[in-house]
């Protein structure tokens, strides 16, 4: 048998990728995406009231954000290959499953970061109205990206669990709540009431907390580590259930 | 004569339902097999496991010798297969479908053009190249499903009901092409129109509940009735096996 393929990877990331802007799904994605960011950073934010030159609002809404729009990017990834009967064709294809399963992830990926990338009119404004400290704000770009990944890791995961759209979209968003959520006070408190060592563990998985560094400027080998696990984790996931699945 | 396809005791269990019990059988190059059976015999599940896409309960399956499962990829090449429905991406124009499936194949540059040119040019869809898949009308989406199996030209085909959808006179292409490139060929094809079994099979399978109920030559199966008509045969074959 031969190796893992980039080349299969990247034709089924590409296919993908052009799929989704010969819908409307990109637009409409893109749009709502930039107008909640927007109305969140400078509105519910307080942007220009806080009269300090930094990207705060704008990233301590984002996960938010990311966490009810990317379940709805990934919930159609495996379950309408599934309704097209289309899964049967890309499977019988000569690729591992690996490679479709990391293609399509990865053409997600690219997704959410055209996304971010449209956002530049926010660090524009922030550099116009002030000086702010622009490695602070690419290292929050670049947890913003691998919060992206860890969500659409576990979207697609999810989505080769079911082919129906709607239960795909739940789940997602019921297992990315549970990761963002993990690490606050409310949660561990409860938690550390019944067992500290859980509650410690919560902490430690949790993908708000992990990204908090990121936002201040520290881009820590340790969380970076600690998401390329979680991606790693969820993609292996979705290749084990696809495997069990697919036929179904 | 080598066997390109060999199917050995080859059985998928939904629970208590057994869909394909214990199904054996191997095609040389140079036969067209034809697959027959009444809807939910079993047809579409035996080729999904001979395609590698459905694991099954027992039995194996290669084709060019390489094990489905545990050689999937090296048996994939070699195979050309057209699912049931012919499934394909609708937001994609023609061409761009076939250059996808083309490159996963392993072409590119001028040899990937030339196989989809050839492709697009054996199931007549020149006409259609640039249009979205969804905008075709059955027949056409037919013709890309059998075009993305074609491509690469196999030494193996499966083709669960080619020609379903099609109007006569694509049926009658589809059945020239396929008898065209039956000499280098192994080609399994299920169908529910029995007279493309006189037309295209050098030997019929007739599966009935999971089981295959007749392995012979079309000429074969036709003397098993008085009235030497396959219909017959077959009503008879399935029928009797449905009451049993």
């Amino acid at each position: 048998m031969s190796g893992f393929s980039v080349r299969n990877t990247l034709a089924v990331a590409r296919r993908e990728f052009a799929g989704y802007f010969a819908t409307p799904v990109a637009v409409v994605f893109i749009v709502i995406f930039l107008v909640l960011q927007g109305v969140l950073t400078f509105n519910l934010g307080g942007f220009f009231e806080r009269d300090q030159a930094d990207l705060t609002p704008f990233f301590s809404f984002l996960p938010w954000v990311f966490l009810l729009l990317v379940p709805a990017i990934t919930m159609r990834l495996w379950a309408e290959e599934r309704r097209l009967g289309t899964i049967e064709l890309l499977l019988t294809l000569p690729l591992r499953q690996s490679e479709a399963v990391i293609g399509k992830f990865l053409a997600a990926w690219a997704f959410c970061a055209v996304a971010l990338v449209l956002t530049f009119p926010f660090w524009i404004t922030v550099n116009v109205l002030g000086s702010p400290d622009n490695g602070a704000i690419a290292s929050g770009y670049v947890g913003a990206l691998l919060v992206a990944g860890a969500f659409l890791a576990v979207g697609a995961a999810m989505s080769a669990a079911t082919k129906n759209q709607v239960i795909a979209f739940v789940l997602a968003l019921a297992v990315c709540f549970a990761f963002a959520v993990a690490s606050y006070p409310l949660v561990t408190d409860f938690i550390s009431r019944a067992s500290p060592g859980v509650a410690e563990f919560a902490r430690r998985v949790s993908v708000i907390e992990r990204f908090t560094g990121f936002t201040r400027g520290v881009i820590a080998l340790r969380d970076v580590v600690y998401f390329a696990s979680f991606i790693g984790f969820f993609l292996f996931l979705n290749t084990v259930i696809l495997e069990h699945r697919k036929a179904d | 004569m080598v066997a390109l396809i060999e199917i050995a005791g080859l059985t998928k269990r939904f629970g208590s339902f057994t869909a394909v019990d214990d199904v054996s059988f191997s095609v040389a190059r140079g036969e067209v097999l034809g697959f027959l059976g009444p809807n939910g015999a079993g047809k579409s599940t035996t080729m999904r496991m001979l395609a590698g896409f459905m694991p099954p309960t027992a039995g194996t399956a290669r084709i060019c010798g390489h094990d489905v499962l545990t050689d999937a990829v090296a048996a994939r090449r070699n195979l050309g297969f057209l699912p049931e429905g012919a499934p394909t991406y609708p937001d994609m124009g023609v061409e761009a479908f076939l250059r996808f499936v083309a490159r996963i194949r392993g072409y590119s540059g001028r040899e990937l053009n030339e196989r989809v040119a050839q492709a697009i040019g054996l199931t007549t869809l020149a006409g259609v190249r640039l249009q979205p898949i969804e905008t075709l009308s059955k027949g056409f989406k037919r013709r890309v499903g059998l075009a993305q199996a074609l491509l690469h030209d196999p030494p193996v085909l499966v083709l669960d009901e080619p020609t379903d959808g099609l109007d006569p006179n694509q049926k009658h292409e589809v059945r020239a092409l396929i008898r065209s490139m039956a000499p280098h060929k192994a080609i399994v094809i299920s169908t529910h129109i029995l007279e493309e079994v006189d037309a295209v099979c050098t030997r019929a399978i007739i599966i009935a509940r999971g089981r295959v109920a007749a392995d012979a030559t079309p000429a074969e199966l036709e003397q098993r009735h008085p009235s030497g008509r396959l219909d017959d045969v077959f009503r008879e074959i399935t029928a009797e096996k449905a009451a049993a």
